[in-house]
């Protein structure tokens, strides 16, 4: 048995939801060998060959792979899949784009985000944002998964020494292509690999008011911005700090919630924080039925008053 | 230009489900079923193409039981022209309902497929790539904006960090994304207008595929609970247990 694992990448740098999704493939006991499908990649490859627990890279390089294209990427997991019988994505955006591709060309059913392996073929899996979490049993030869990082902890980053070997890049599918990118700039931590993180809710009422009160905790705590789905859609924050069942699943060490009621899709993707700190003014508030430390308070006045104390 | 856009029964996203007590599922007896928000916000997109004048005709696809029905009639009420429902008791999985909807595109030879990115009960985000990989489509998924121009559409995706768009040559499936648009409220004229349009019925064996499901659920459990810690009375107790109790800052 022999997993592989989509390493998530930047081209010249591994990004951390490779190492959960590495722990995953362990966890299930077999071989562990990670594609790194990209252009220029050379130094991702590299960083690949260095994570403990894999003992071989396999490095695709070409123009094809430089944008992550679903189409593209699929074909070339598709050209080694015949070689393994688990095959691992991290349940990013870029995991969950290309995995269903390659369960469907395979014709084997997909287990998505799992956060606990059983067994080689039996997985745990929270359905219901969360509400209920499933144990399941794959019957497929080949098992296609999709990895949420906050169930398995990192792989060490270094310590490791495999061969890294170069495969052709799959063709070009012809029927996509890239246009561009609108990047979020900051100088914080990313989101889902953040130590600390500061949320905030629709109680913020602006964007200017998000801005002027978040910024100066995160900046105090070295944190990452999150935002609440109600935050997001009133315009407060943008779309990629939303924390929830549909935007990212965090679990940070702290996690810090302002003005945030606490809606269950909320709560589906903080509630495995190891520490919740919930500030609200309404003593009801459902966020105050997870949180290790409630403040009932106005947050205009304690956010400020926190940066102030710490 | 024809689009299909497949629309799912899920439990409504008010209701708070339950475990049943045997640990072989979720309680979905008598509880509000409705339609599964991110399809409803397909069957909004696909509409408004059809009122920009860019597609000539929506048809909206749902898979399941035979109260799926009300689901279909709901898409029409939005402004889908017809509905199809491949009706079968048998528990459906993304792979299955991708290989009906693809012998459905094969019938119906639509320009644009858009489904909703996960539904919200399974929370599996599988079905539309699945689609576009048995039908050889180009994908966009979790899009926020949509712009179909001759054969080709330009898509904004949400993807971790920002935003990316993508230009698809069609035929092509695109999967939704929270802000993509706002659903309209169905009026009732519109929903005494939906109970006339066309609505057909298929089962499986019609389209010559196997729904067998492929992955087998062992059991269902609740989640471990997490316990409400304290409420503290002030910032000063609070910065204090941070540091001294917690020890996380």
């Amino acid at each position: 048995m022999t997993s592989l694992v989509i390493a998530e990448h930047d081209n010249a740098s591994i990004k951390g939801a490779t190492l959960n999704t590495v722990t995953a493939a362990v966890a299930i006991g077999t071989d562990v060998h990670v594609l790194v499908a990209g252009h220029n990649a050379g130094a991702a490859a590299a960083a690949a060959a260095q994570i403990a627990g894999v003992s071989k890279v396999i490095h695709a390089d070409g123009a094809s792979l430089e944008a992550g294209l679903a189409e593209n990427v699929a074909a070339q997991v598709l050209a080694i899949a015949g070689n393994y019988t688990h095959i691992l994505f991290p349940a990013t955006a870029n995991g969950k784009n290309v995995a269903p591709r390659v369960a469907a060309k395979l014709d084997v059913g997909q287990i998505s985000d799992i956060t606990k392996v059983d067994s080689p073929d039996t997985f745990e899996r929270p359905i219901y944002a969360g509400n209920a979490i499933a144990t399941v049993q794959s019957t497929d030869a080949v098992k296609v998964i999709t990895v949420r990082t906050t169930g398995f902890d990192a792989a060490a980053s270094t310590g490791g020494s495999a061969a890294v070997e170069t495969a052709a890049a799959a063709t070009d599918s012809g029927k996509s292509s890239f246009v561009g990118r609108e990047v979020t700039k900051s100088d914080r931590p990313e989101l889902t690999a953040a130590k600390i993180i500061v949320s905030g809710g629709r109680a913020l009422g602006s964007s200017e008011k998000f801005d002027e009160v978040m910024t100066p905790l995160a900046d105090k705590l070295g944190a990452a911005i999150g935002a609440s789905r109600a935050a997001v859609d009133a315009g407060y924050a943008a779309n990629d700090l939303q924390v929830g069942q549909t935007g990212k699943i965090v679990a940070p060490q702290l996690y810090v919630a302002c003005g945030i009621s606490g809606a269950i899709q909320h709560l589906a993707g903080m509630k495995d924080s190891k520490v919740i700190v919930a500030i609200n003014k309404d003593p009801e508030a459902p966020i105050f039925s997870v949180a290790d430390f409630g403040l009932e308070a106005d947050l205009f006045v304690a956010v400020p008053e926190l940066v102030a104390a710490l | 230009m024809k689009v299909l856009v497949a629309v799912k029964r899920v439990v409504d996203y008010n209701v708070k489900v339950r475990v049943k007590s045997d640990n072989s599922g979720v309680d979905i007896a008598n509880v509000k079923m409705s339609m599964n928000p991110f399809d409803e916000i397909a069957v909004e997109e696909a509409v408004r193409l059809k009122e920009k004048g860019v597609v000539t005709e929506v048809i909206a696809v749902s898979c399941g039981v035979t109260q799926c029905q009300e689901t279909l009639r709901t898409a029409m009420a939005i402004g889908a022209d017809r509905g199809i429902l491949v009706e079968t008791a048998e528990e459906l999985q993304p792979l299955a309902v991708a290989k009906l909807l693809k012998a459905l595109v094969d019938k119906e030879q639509p320009g644009l497929v858009i489904l909703g990115k996960q539904a919200i009960d399974d929370d599996c985000n599988q079905t539309g790539q699945m689609l576009a990989a048995l039908g050889d489509m180009p994908q966009a998924t979790f899009a926020s904006k949509v712009e179909v121009a001759g054969d080709k559409a330009s898509v904004t995706r949400e993807v971790d960090g920002g935003l990316e768009t993508l230009a698809i040559s069609l035929p092509a499936v695109i999967t939704t994304d929270l802000r993509l648009n706002e659903p309209r409220y169905v009026t009732l004229p519109n929903i005494m207008k939906a109970k006339k349009k066309q609505l057909d019925v298929f089962k499986p064996e019609d389209l010559g595929v196997n729904v067998a499901p492929r992955i087998k659920t062992l059991k269902v459990v609740e989640p471990a609970k997490r316990s409400a810690g304290i409420k503290v009375p002030d910032v000063a107790t609070l910065v204090d247990k941070l540091k001294n109790v917690a020890k996380v800052i």
